[in-house]
């Protein structure tokens, strides 16, 4: 009796030579600017060629503006875009650059082209890699070291990590999304309860969730420090692949869902341990501090350092709470907002979009409120501009803008000013992390949505009818 | 080079606080580097320095007694976040050989041990001791010891730390971990050829 970690992690051990970690082979490498300069020197620098182009997909997003193209990129951003364009050409490797179509935040454009399959092992130098382990595959993020190590083997060397069962019971209540249920994930483990593990979602609410849904949780996996996060694939998930791009077709198409059918833990599996969390007992969740475990129930009032158990977390709290500029038993409710940022790979794909607009529609962003809005990828815009959602954004006084990473990481020119603060869609909330200074909220699309109609943090549960 | 570690003795500096994560070790508008040089001026740049560039006096790694500090401890969860091997690199940078802490986040420890940056997690007791030891007198030598395995300093416990093996052999003799993978390559052309769609 196999988990569906240990089917996998089994299927890729190329070797395992006494005393060293697994030899693990890797089925998908994504590859984009910021984090692969340096590992395609050190195969330049060897003579050494990447072994499977054709497993590799590059694209443009960290470091990309998203309005203005190249030329909106300051010197140091332009030079890394030409640089992957230029190592990925010499490579043989396949990019999606700032005219493709297939463009888009690495995280997006891995499953929207069915790149991302159940049962594979997928990784990126980029941490929020854990979001394909929505559709079963063994995903996570690695260094520039050993994006080096796998363009030149197509391995890794890995130990097997605990396999912790992660299980939410129940169903969602209205206005309650999976931004929701991982962020009441988070505030409950805290930064560090997945380290040296990998999640597997179960339970009655993840089956009713959507692929993007699933997407999200699986992404914010990194956030609480396991590496990856799975979801067993199952009808749902097949029927989001079906007739992408890269997926299997005809005939292969049959024998990839037999196979991806075996892939669900064994009834009685064991894990190494197991979470659980009741859905329908969850709020709409913000973060209050500046990591994504500092969460709370948007009906909550801010906690009280003098609470903490120990002297380390009162200790973090009081740092977080005085970035925050926010006092101890504060409500979050009626907070004052500078901007609102909808995207990022945790929250910018189609469903979020269609959340957030139907919240918007007929409404206008309050005055003073900045909002951005940053499709995942130019796939997801073209869609969402079919149905007119970015006519409801711009009605609504909302930026809509081309895809990228944008605001989430601030690299690009999208970001914060000082002490200004954002409720965002992204997944950190870390002191800085959308431009110095800059302070945090970390919600879902609807609470967002709210946040930007009425200026102020409010439940959105109370705007929809 | 493949980088090289056996034993340090050092001076050290304690950032106290729980859960450092990568964007503080080094803000995201320092990665647009394309090679590994100059990242020292973004370490904990928005810690180390005022919003117009000035130093700010109280931060640890300002205080005089900082100067040729190679030791960082810090809280646990050291680390977290993103698995930009920046951060490593930018310790690196500012003189850091060795991190001490409660424990690591996954990515970061193995960005670490990569490259010659020794990450020793000690028991909470013993760190929490060296913590304490080092307030009273800052300029007390640490040593990491990655071929016994211990973190010791005078008046102390002998803290023993884990390290994989494999990494842990790796760093004491030098060996280079790409290289290693090469030599797989008739395994990994089997398992290519017996796993071709
Ligand atoms: S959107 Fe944010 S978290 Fe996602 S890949 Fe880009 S920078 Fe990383």
């Amino acid at each position: 009796m196999r988990t569906l970690f240990q089917k996998i992690w089994d299927a890729h051990v190329v070797a395992e030579p006494p005393g060293a970690p697994a030899v693990l082979y890797i089925d998908l490498h994504l590859v984009h600017e910021v984090t692969s300069p340096q590992a395609f020197a050190v195969l330049a620098e060897r003579g050494l060629r990447v072994r499977q182009p054709g497993r590799t997909v590059a694209t443009m997003d960290h470091s990309l503006p998203t309005r203005g193209g190249y030329e909106a990129a300051d010197d140091a951003g332009r030079k890394q875009l030409h640089l992957l364009a230029a190592n990925t050409r010499a490579n043989g490797i396949p990019l999606h650059d700032l005219d493709s179509p297939g463009r888009g935040i690495v995280h997006v454009i891995g499953p929207e082209q069915g790149h991302t399959q159940p049962g594979m092992t997928i990784v990126c130098g980029d941490s929020h890699t854990s979001t394909h382990g929505a559709f079963g595959a063994l995903a996570f993020g690695i260094g520039t070291t050993e994006v080096a190590h796998v363009l030149a083997t197509q391995c890794v060397l890995q130990r097997r990590a605990k396999n912790i069962e992660v299980r939410i019971d129940g169903r969602l209540r209205p206005g309650v999304t999976a931004k929701d249920i991982i962020l009441a994930l988070l505030a409950r483990i805290g930064v560090g309860g997945g380290t040296g593990g990998v999640f597997e979602y179960t339970g009655e609410a993840i089956r009713a969730l959507d692929m993007e849904g699933r997407m999200t949780i699986c992404n914010m996996s990194i956030e609480g420090g396991a590496r990856a996060g799975l979801v067993a694939p199952d009808d749902t998930t097949f029927a989001y692949l079906a007739g992408r791009a890269h997926a299997p077709q005809g005939a292969a198409w049959d024998q990839a869902v037999a196979h991806w059918r075996t892939l669900p833990s064994d009834p009685g599996a064991a894990y190494d341990r197991s979470v659980v969390l009741d859905a329908s007992e969850l709020e709409p969740m913000v973060t209050f501090g500046t990591n994504p475990g500092q969460g709370m129930p948007i009906t909550g009032s801010v906690p009280d350092p003098a609470h903490a158990t120990d002297a380390a977390g009162r200790a973090s709290l009081e740092k977080a709470l005085g970035y925050m500029r926010l006092a101890p038993g504060q409500p979050m409710l009626g907070h004052p907002v500078d901007v609102v940022f909808l995207g990022s790979c945790t929250n910018s794909r189609l469903t979020d979009l269609r959340a957030a607009s139907r919240m918007m529609d007929g409404r206008r962003v309050a005055p003073g409120v900045r909002m951005m809005v940053v499709p995942g990828s130019q796939a997801v815009k073209a869609a969402a501009e079919a149905e007119g959602l970015d006519r409801i954004f711009l009605a609504a006084g909302a930026d809509w803008r081309e895809s990228g990473c944008s605001m989430c990481i601030a690299m690009n020119g999208d970001q914060l000013a000082p002490g200004q603060l954002a409720v965002s869609t992204s997944n950190r909330n870390f002191e800085g992390r959308q431009g110095a200074g800059g302070r945090t909220v970390l919600a879902s699309p609807l609470t967002a949505a709210a946040a930007a109609v009425t200026g102020c943090i409010t439940d959105p549960r109370t705007l929809m009818n | 080079m493949p980088p090289q570690f056996t034993t340090l003795t050092a001076r050290a500096i304690v950032l106290p606080h729980a859960d450092i994560d990568t964007d503080q070790i080094i803000p995201a508008r320092f990665l647009k580097v394309t090679d590994r040089q100059g990242l020292a001026e973004g370490l904990f740049h928005a810690w180390r320095r005022n919003a117009d560039g000035t130093p700010r006096a109280e931060f640890p790694l300002n205080r005089p007694e900082a100067a040729g500090a190679e030791i960082l401890v810090a809280g646990p969860n050291f680390g977290c976040g993103s698995s930009r091997e920046h951060a490593p690199w930018a310790l690196l940078g500012g003189g850091f050989r060795a991190v001490i802490s409660p424990y690591f986040a996954d990515i970061f420890r193995g960005n670490a041990l990569k490259n010659g940056l020794v990450p020793a997690a000690i028991a909470p007791e013993a760190h929490a001791a060296l913590a304490a030891a080092l307030e009273q007198d800052p300029a007390l030598p640490v040593t990491v010891d990655l071929q016994a395995g211990v973190v010791r300093w005078p008046g102390g416990p002998n803290a023993p730390f884990a390290t994989d093996p494999f990494a842990r052999d790796c760093l004491l003799r030098g060996v280079d971990e790409l290289g290693w993978l090469l030599a797989l390559h008739p395994e990994i052309t089997a398992y290519e050829h017996a796993h071709a769609a």
